[in-house]
């Protein structure tokens, strides 16, 4: 006899349904896009057979262009072509006048932005550009719209780095499952491939970052260790390292923003060539019909970037400790970022870990197809996937106490998702306020780490010094993402905010943005809204039902079933509704409603997941 | 829902862990709690993950650490090590941290500063070691007076931890 499978509306989809999702590395000087095609991650190409996207952004007057046609405009119009954004994510003024490159940078009362043709724009802005442009060429290919993807970032990356990011994926109207790091990303895409268990170096220098990452990979289980890194430190030092140095032989001032690209683009060319050839000629343009050639051998380029090397080698060392393996622990050393081609790098790298590194796979596309292969995990095309990525915080995080200490609430190398709570108290009498700063970084001084957030907890009921009692809670979530709660437990006053970067975006700004945004008018604004509560009801609505099927009889008694139904039929109306709050409202009504079931769902599955094991396997 | 951390992890609350078995079950309970096997839950199932997650995290970071696994079996039993009051400290064992201390200062100014840290380093490390295999036997003595001795040696492992680092943290400003 067929069975027949009843499912109501708004209830699961079919469920060998293929959704589409891609992984997108976007680098500080190339981009890429990869997704899983027949059980194969690879990484997609453009019109003209390119799979590398220059991460170069060019504002005309009324046209924006991304890609190999801007960076070819770059020597010519160096104002309005804006090359490794990257390094001015979540950054402010201070940061990004120290490393301008050349581009006016305005103030603002948010972020920092760069005055073009255009208008001026904020590195969210740029990179959001970016990303628009991979997704529409992962589009084209998969034919179909994303519903999902990853998107990585170094793992040395901070708070405000990793929210800028995800401001640029909402820009570009994309649904990031996961920040994933990048040498976790590539991790995944060379453990994957070998099947090797151990534990694991990945080096990874960039274009203008640089990461260590030691992991060790078990039973499918990628558990970081430790990260260490520099987010300022790449392949665009040693272009900058080489053209000081003709600068300095050809006996010029680099303070034109032309003739600076000029020199960078030959730096760079010398230095791709450095790797095949012992010795290289240059050849700048100074001015109008005057030249200056060199000569520049592998001897003198090595001299030129052997400090900026040392500098990689010092966090090696400080996330080998962190993790608490001995060189000799480590089985592997795998090299990522199109940095590590350059042959003085592998040298010193092989030497540091008394190892060959592994260079097997293309270094400039392992990360995107890394992030691939998660993606396509975590859209739900692989059910029962053993894979888990287990990731750390890379750097401390913690709270401003008297005298301008921080006090760590959360230390670097600490597997997230994490939460930890630490008590503070009143210093005055009578004081009905506290100021909350959050920081990052290593350092005991605030004024050496990286000011995330400051809020206030107000209303706090007058008591003598000493007196009240302030829990404040860091949660990071999966995403390396910090939430911030402060709540006086004698009076149950209560403040929170998600740590907003002190240099990010408000999300009212983001909103704005999006409405300028010519194809975003306000219309497209509330619709977006309204489809978005409509696919959050549709989720709850399906996995409620999904949980009564499965739990239901077990875990609830009549009473309960029939708040949970009556919920649930609220939400059904009210998802015919036009109206986004009135969605929203219903949601919330059908979450407190299961509220207690979830509890015991959850708790049900900690269970099952070690009923193999019991106790008296002990005694 | 509240386990503590040895149920949680099906465990006998004890001083001594396997670790491989602790590792084993640390990923089977993320497997099935971690955020990332909850991406196309509602939002409320999704911060739920993550609250479990961030509890299992926290759980096996206890338990895979010596201080940290007896100060929370301390606390088990009602001990708060963390107090400012707590005073159970032998006095040749201070003198001695004392002595620690200056022998580690003076190792900066040592004609091979590095050579000196490491043996400084190794000698911390056996005392660390000798102290918690004393643990380990008080905690499975299990009387009110080994507890009490098991708190003493406790503290003795926090001094000799933060020991541990500063070295670590000296040869790293050497580096």
């Amino acid at each position: 006899m067929a069975l027949l499978q009843i499912s109501e509306p708004g209830e699961a989809t079919a469920p060998h349904q293929h959704r589409l999702a891609a992984g997108i590395d976007l680098g500080t000087t190339n981009s890429l896009v990869a997704t899983v095609k027949s059980g194969e991650a690879l990484t997609l190409a453009d019109h003209d057979g390119q799979h590398l996207l220059p991460s170069v952004v060019q504002y005309q007057k009324d046209n924006i262009v991304v890609g190999s046609a801007a960076q070819q405009a770059a020597a010519t119009d160096p104002h309005n072509t804006i090359s490794s954004v990257k390094r001015f994510m979540g950054r402010g003024l201070d940061d990004v006048k120290a490393d301008a490159h050349g581009y006016e940078f305005i103030e603002t009362e948010s972020v920092p932005r760069i005055r073009t043709i255009a208008g001026d724009v904020s590195a969210v802005e740029v990179s959001s550009q970016i990303l628009a442009n991979l997704k529409q060429r992962a589009e084209e290919s998969l034919g179909g719209e994303l519903q999902g993807v990853v998107i990585t970032v170094p793992a040395y990356f901070d708070d405000a780095q990793r929210q800028a990011t995800k401001d640029a994926a909402r820009l570009a109207d994309l649904n990031v499952l996961r920040l994933l790091n990048e040498p976790t990303a590539a991790a995944v895409a060379y453990g994957l491939d070998s099947g090797s268990e151990g534990v694991h170096a990945i080096y990874d220098l960039g274009g203008g970052t640089f990461d260590i990452s030691i992991l060790r990979l078990n039973r499918g289980v990628f558990e970081v260790l430790a990260t260490a890194g520099d987010s300022a430190l790449g392949g665009d030092d040693m272009d900058r390292a080489i053209a000081n140095w003709m600068a300095q032989e050809a006996g010029v001032e680099l303070d034109d923003a032309y003739l600076q690209r000029r020199m960078m683009n030959e730096a760079r060319r010398a230095k791709e060539a450095l790797t095949n050839n012992d010795s290289v000629e240059l050849s700048v343009e100074l001015a109008a019909g005057k030249a200056w050639t060199g000569l520049i051998d592998a001897e003198k380029f090595n001299a030129l970037i052997d400090g900026l090397i040392k500098k990689t080698l010092l966090p090696c060392r400080r996330a080998m400790r962190d993790a608490g393996v001995s060189v000799e622990e480590i089985n592997d050393v795998v090299m990522v970022g199109g940095s590590t081609r350059v042959p003085r790098v592998r040298e010193k790298v092989a030497e540091f870990f008394s190892k060959p590194p592994l260079v097997d796979i293309d270094p400039d596309k392992v990360v995107a197809v890394g992030a691939a292969i998660q993606a396509d995990a975590l859209v739900g095309n692989k059910p029962d996937d053993e894979m888990l990525l287990l990731d750390v915080n890379p750097l401390s995080l913690g709270i401003e106490t008297m005298g301008g200490l921080v006090e760590k609430v959360i230390p670097r190398n600490t597997t997230i998702p994490v939460a930890r709570a630490q008590e503070f108290t009143t210093f005055k009498d009578g004081q009905t306020a506290m100021a909350v700063h959050v920081l990052q970084g290593e350092r005991e001084l605030v004024d050496d780490c990286r000011s995330l957030a400051r809020f206030e907890l107000r209303d706090i009921p007058p008591m003598v010094a000493g007196a009240a009692r302030i829990l404040v809670t860091f949660q990071v979530d999966a995403d390396g993402l910090l939430e911030v709660t402060a709540k006086e437990q004698t009076s149950g006053v209560e403040a929170s905010v998600q740590v907003k970067p002190s240099y990010g975006l408000e999300d009212n700004e983001i909103e704005r943005m999006l409405r300028e945004n010519v194809e975003h008018a306000q219309d497209d604004v509330d619709a977006r809204k309204l489809r978005e509560q409509q696919v959050e009801a549709d989720r709850v609505l399906e996995a409620i039902n999904a949980a009564l099927a499965e739990d239901g009889d077990a875990l609830l008694n009549d009473e309960e079933r029939a708040t949970i139904a009556a919920s649930l039929e609220g939400l059904k109306q009210a998802r015919e509704n036009e109206s986004a709050a009135k969605i929203k409202y219903a949601i919330d009504v059908a979450d407190k409603a299961t509220s207690d079931f979830a509890a015991k769902r959850m708790d049900a599955s900690i269970n099952k997941a070690l009923s193999g094991h019991t106790l008296d396997e002990f005694e | 829902m509240d386990r503590n951390y040895f149920e949680l992890f099906a465990l006998p609350v004890s001083f001594e862990v396997d670790i491989s078995s602790l590792s084993e079950r640390y990923q089977d309970l993320q497997r099935s709690a971690h955020p990332d096997k909850f991406t196309n839950a509602t939002d409320r199932d999704r911060r739920l993950s993550m609250q479990q997650a961030s509890m299992i995290n926290e759980a096996y970071q206890v338990l895979k650490d010596p201080l940290k696994r007896a100060q929370y079996l301390l606390n088990l039993n009602n001990v708060d090590t963390h107090s400012e009051s707590n005073t159970v400290m032998d006095t040749a064992f201070l003198m001695q941290q004392m002595e620690l201390r200056e022998a580690l200062d003076d190792i900066m100014d040592a004609s091979d500063p590095l050579a000196s840290l490491e043996s400084f380093s190794a000698d911390i490390e056996s005392q660390i070691r000798n102290l918690i295999s004393q643990c380990q036997t008080c905690f499975s003595d299990n009387t009110e007076d080994s507890l009490k001795k098991a708190e003493g040696l406790t503290l003795q492992l926090q001094f000799l931890y933060r020991l541990r680092e500063e070295a670590e943290d000296r040869e790293e400003a050497l580096l």
